[in-house]
């Protein structure tokens, strides 16, 4: 995969499958530390202590149709290569939370890609679920919270019907557009 | 810029058209989004499909993500769900032939065969 966007979507569909109703994402990105870091955090089934352990093995899936969860060790392997690292914290029945940290210029280190596509098709599928995304560059910061815009719309009118898509959308990418350069 | 106070609007705009939704049966496109299909191309294909249905202002199709259905090698993957049809499953896609489904099968209920998995299977 050859955006970190792509691993976020890819990561985020392991908190659906484990039945997250709220799915957290924060992306930092600081110059002065030379870090961009990733946060995906969810309220979905959890892990068990020694299963979390093994999980960055692609040999420790619980999938069906393949034997082998690529997922994980991917996002591990393009943390490492650029110096960085990734740390998982998981609770049976609370959630999840990965964490990972990149270094942001190093040579390895794969690009954003395209971050605003990527959270509005999360939102835009997923229109019985919650979002927040959270993107930071140095000191801006930009948010973006599903149950603030199904608040705003009253509960008839699902976050998939196309008007409402449209505007998610362009609120996204004029979001993170905004930001010091954009990501 | 964008605030949430443009959701008033749409939303009293939406409201009016949510009647005619309920009471039609929709279409349902699902596209497989493990890693496998992700690696394969799966978020422009779902791109696509979406920006389509928006355009059109088709209010009875949804687009939705499953993870791996199972068949790594013909991702990405797409099934379509259209009410009394049997489920059609599309393989090895891209924006360009999204495109051509929902304009033929979407819209007009005409299968585009040369896509389907019965026909690179056979
Ligand atoms: N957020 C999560 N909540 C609960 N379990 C998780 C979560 N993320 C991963 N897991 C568990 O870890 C396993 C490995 O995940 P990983 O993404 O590496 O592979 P996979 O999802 O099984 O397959 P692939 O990603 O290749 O489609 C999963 O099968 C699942 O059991
Ligand atoms: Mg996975």
């Amino acid at each position: 995969m050859k955006e970190l966007s792509l691993h976020i979507l890819d990561l985020a569909q392991n908190s659906i499958v484990a039945g997250a109703k709220l799915i957290e994402i924060e992306v930092a990105e600081s110059k002065k530390n030379d870090s961009l870091t990733i946060l995906i955090r969810d309220d979905g089934k959890g892990m068990a202590a020694d299963f979390a352990k093994t999980v960055t093995s692609p040999f420790s899936t619980t999938r069906t149709t393949r034997k082998v969860g690529l997922g994980i060790p991917l996002f591990e392997e393009r943390a490492e290569m650029t110096g960085g690292r990734l740390s998982i914290r998981s609770e049976p029945g609370k959630g999840t939370e990965l964490f990972a940290e990149f270094g942001l210029s190093h040579v390895d280190r794969v690009p954003m890609g395209d971050l605003a596509g990527t959270a509005f098709l999360l939102m835009n599928s997923n229109p019985q679920l919650d979002f927040r995304l959270l993107v930071r560059v140095d000191e801006d910061e930009f948010m973006f919270d599903t149950r603030q815009i199904r608040e705003a719309l009253g509960a008839e009118i699902p976050l998939n019907s196309p008007e409402v898509a449209a505007w998610m959308m362009e609120s996204l990418k004029e979001g993170i557009e905004s930001l010091h350069g954009g990501m | 810029m964008k605030s949430l106070k443009d959701l008033e609007a749409i939303r009293q705009r939406t409201l009016q058209d949510v009647g005619i939704r309920n009471d039609r049966k929709g279409t349902r496109i699902v596209i497989g989004m493990a890693t496998c299909g992700i690696a394969a191309g799966a978020r422009p294909v779902m791109m696509k499909f979406v920006e389509e249905v928006a355009n059109r202002k088709l209010q009875d199709v949804a687009v939705s993500q499953t993870g791996c259905i199972g068949m790594c090698e013909f991702e990405p993957l797409v099934e379509i769900y259209a009410p009394g049809q049997e489920k059609v499953t599309y393989v090895k896609m891209t924006p360009e032939k999204a495109a051509r489904v929902m304009s033929d099968h979407i819209v007009n209920g005409q299968v585009v065969g040369e896509y389907t998995i019965g026909s690179v299977k056979k």
